[in-house]
């Protein structure tokens, strides 16, 4: 063989190949999409919502909660992103929004208004801007709970307390029997949050809050700001939350463990520490000894008893730059929420966001702590979303930090105030 | 070599695959930073030019003037804590006898640990619900016994320091080791012969002999305590309060955390000039630069 043969030959099977190649994608024209989202007990449902779509290949990267949140807005800002991401709504997601790196899901939702009406409104809203819908809800609710040790209570004759004074004298009882009356994971800072959220709502009610969101002048500066601060600095004082909250961490097992344990008597947490203990402290369930109940009225304040704040729900977007958005919309539609999605989740002690499971919550697991939320969601006048969701990152930080200063005595509520109203 | 001789040492030529990296990976970042201070960056949008805001905000800002303060207050407290633990176990262990060298062992340690692992250790121990500490007083009913080390505003950076030492004075105490051992025996002997004890040796010839050591050790841990930051990131996350936000961790807090990339830029811009003229101020001040021998004949 000469040289050239040879030369002639590889040319040939070159093209061979490539011809190969190109009919195998064309069989295969399936489009590969990418879905980021956070590790967390619902990972199960979603990688198998992925695995069972057919239309499309949808791959699933599962991050760390803290560092996806840097991760996906370098992902965002250099123009890399993946398909379909994971999000809190809010405002992280509207800083996205506003930079235009997110699909608007608006046309989409309205040529399918059973798609639209399967989710509770007030959750949607969550990632809804000026009227346009950027997220598709894909966890259960998460609205905070005072959870409580029954055996605790039992042991020193006390009652879960429905009133403020209630809980004040509680408070005293139980520090005296040397029990810490509530568990707060303080060194996390946002645990601290969920007192706060609810105290401005029980004394001022949700129009405060709103205030702030609407970005009224010296919205911060409200009296019923102030009193509520003033009663959870009290509340320090008294002894409350112990010597060592501030360098308690919030990781899922600590203070689920002191509460299943009776070294804490309460927890304000959201729903999700129903499974911490189920996890870390399997007996406190067994033996129907965790409690929880609503947060206490505050009699003479402006906000309903009823109300509840936490965490709606977490959302899927699209990010703008995908190169199958039409697929990724189709995917989020078909397999989100579906019934096979909802029960992986019921399964898993959620409470979807979706209209009429009542009777489906009822005869799954947990049923008795499933449909208590349910109920608690469905009649509560206000679901406030967790503020350092609704704020801009900037403002989130300034409020978190000023919430430890608050809860360590280092500053006065006016003084939270007054540097809360600089915030943008 | 005769005077005037052409070539000095090695090629220059030689330098230049490390000066390439180093332009690359320090001096263009650097450039891009100083650029980004003077802008609007929230590491989304594409930047917008923001005139000196950033500078005018970093005059004002009492939080990152803490941050200042701190990270100075960490650097001198470091250093006093580090350098005679250090100098002290160093010289222990330039001695010849097995023991010794197996405990110089066991003190080198943590300098194989990564920060992160360090950091979670110390958490850990330092828990104030499960950690060691807490478990030791709560069974000799020492309930008296504070137990909220890293939430108590007045201790936190204390123990920062603290863990920071117990990463660092392993390689130090190398340093001083390696110090100790080039002191020439001979000395020693003369002194002994002397009359000279054991604490008039190691005042009167071994620390004056190690001066070079101290130096170095010193340069490097009062310029490497400007960039502390995984240790505390990890450990207490600047908190609580305000009480360990050192500048480096005022600088994430502001780029990652409140999404304010041009405010960190100006931040990270005092840091590197700040541990430029520090360096160069702790050469002058030394004479790094020019050191004598401390070898007999030399």
């Amino acid at each position: 063989m000469t040289r050239h043969t040879v030369m002639r030959l590889a040319i040939v099977m070159a093209i061979a190949l490539a011809a190969l190649t190109a009919a195998a994608t064309a069989a295969s024209k399936k489009p590969t999409l990418l879905l980021w989202t956070i590790q967390r007990t619902e990972n199960s449902v979603e990688t198998k919502a992925a695995k069972t779509y057919k239309p499309a290949s949808v791959k699933v990267q599962i991050f760390a909660n803290d560092p996806y949140k840097q991760k996906i807005k370098v992902a965002l800002g250099s123009g890399k992103p993946p398909d379909m991401f994971m999000n809190w709504g809010g405002g992280g997601l509207k800083q996205y929004v506003d930079a235009r790196k997110v699909l608007d899901l608006t046309p989409f939702l309205n040529a399918d208004k059973a798609w639209k009406n399967r989710f509770f409104n007030n959750v949607l809203q969550t990632a809804a801007f000026k009227g346009k819908y950027y997220g598709i809800p894909n966890v259960g609710m998460q609205p905070v709970l005072l959870f409580y040790n029954k055996a605790v209570f039992r042991q020193n004759n006390l009652t879960p307390p429905k009133t403020w004074d209630e809980l004040l004298s509680v408070v005293k009882a139980l520090k005296t029997a040397g029990v810490t009356p509530f568990i707060l994971g303080g060194q996390s800072k946002w645990p601290d949050l969920m007192w706060e959220e609810y105290l401005v709502d029980r004394v001022a009610g949700p129009q405060a809050f709103n205030a702030v969101v609407a970005g009224k002048k010296n919205a911060w500066m409200d009296k019923g700001i102030i009193k509520a601060n003033t009663m959870l600095q009290q509340l320090v004082d008294a002894g409350a939350f112990g010597n060592n909250f501030s360098s308690t961490t919030y990781d899922g097992t600590v203070t689920a463990t002191l509460l299943g344990t009776g070294k804490g008597a309460m927890e304000l947490m959201g729903n999700w520490e129903y499974g911490a203990v189920l996890q870390n402290s399997p007996d406190t369930i067994k033996n129907h000894d965790l409690g929880w109940m609503p947060f206490p009225a505050i009699p003479g304040g402006k906000g309903n008893s009823k109300n509840i704040a936490g965490n709606t729900s977490n959302f899927y977007s699209v990010a703008a730059k995908s190169k199958h958005p039409a697929a990724a919309v189709q995917f989020l539609k078909k397999q989100v929420m579906s019934p096979a999605y909802v029960k992986g989740l019921i399964a898993l002690g959620n409470i979807p966001p979706v209209k009429g499971i009542a009777k489906q919550l009822s005869t799954g697991a947990n049923a008795d702590f499933t449909t208590w939320c349910y109920k608690l969601v469905q009649s509560a006048p206000n679901y406030q979303h967790s503020w350092d969701q609704v704020l801009s990152p900037d403002a989130a930080n300034t409020l978190l930090t000023n919430l430890d200063r608050l809860l360590l005595k280092q500053i006065t509520p006016q003084q939270f105030s007054a540097n809360m109203n600089k915030t943008k | 070599m005769r005077a005037g001789s052409k070539r000095k040492g090695a090629s220059p030529l030689l330098a230049l695959p490390a000066l390439g990296l180093f332009a690359i990976f320090a001096l263009v970042p650097m450039i891009v930073v100083v650029v980004l201070s003077f802008t609007y960056y929230n590491g989304i949008s594409s930047p917008t030019f923001a005139g000196f805001a950033n500078w005018s905000r970093f005059l004002h800002d009492s939080t990152t003037h803490h941050a200042i303060w701190l990270s100075l207050e960490i650097m001198v407290l470091s250093w006093l804590f580090q350098t005679p633990l250090a100098l002290l176990l160093g010289v222990f262990v330039s001695g010849r006898q097995r023991y010794r060298s197996v405990l110089a062992a066991a003190y080198f340690v943590p300098l194989l640990f990564s920060a992160a692992a360090i950091a979670i250790t110390w958490r850990n121990l330092l828990d104030p619900n499960f950690g060691l500490l807490a478990n030791l007083t709560h069974r000799l009913h020492m309930s008296w016994f504070p137990t909220s080390w890293l939430g108590n505003p007045g201790l936190a950076l204390y123990m920062m320091v603290f863990i920071i030492s117990w990463q660092f004075i392993p390689f130090h105490m190398l340093l001083y080791q390696a110090g100790a051992r080039q002191i020439p025996r001979s000395i020693y002997e003369a002194a002994e012969i002397d009359g000279a004890g054991r604490v008039r040796q190691f005042l009167h010839i071994t620390l004056p002999l190690l001066r070079n050591t101290i130096v170095t050790s010193s340069v490097l841990i009062l310029v490497g305590s400007l960039t502390y930051f995984d240790l505390v990131f990890i450990v207490t996350g600047g908190g609580p309060g305000f009480a360990t936000r050192i500048l480096p961790l005022d600088m994430y807090i502001n780029g990652f955390e409140r999404s304010d990339m041009g405010y960190a830029s100006a931040i990270s811009v005092v840091l590197v000039t700040a541990a430029l003229a520090l360096s160069l101020l702790l050469i002058r001040v030394t004479g790094f630069g020019r050191f004598r021998s401390t070898h007999e004949g030399a």
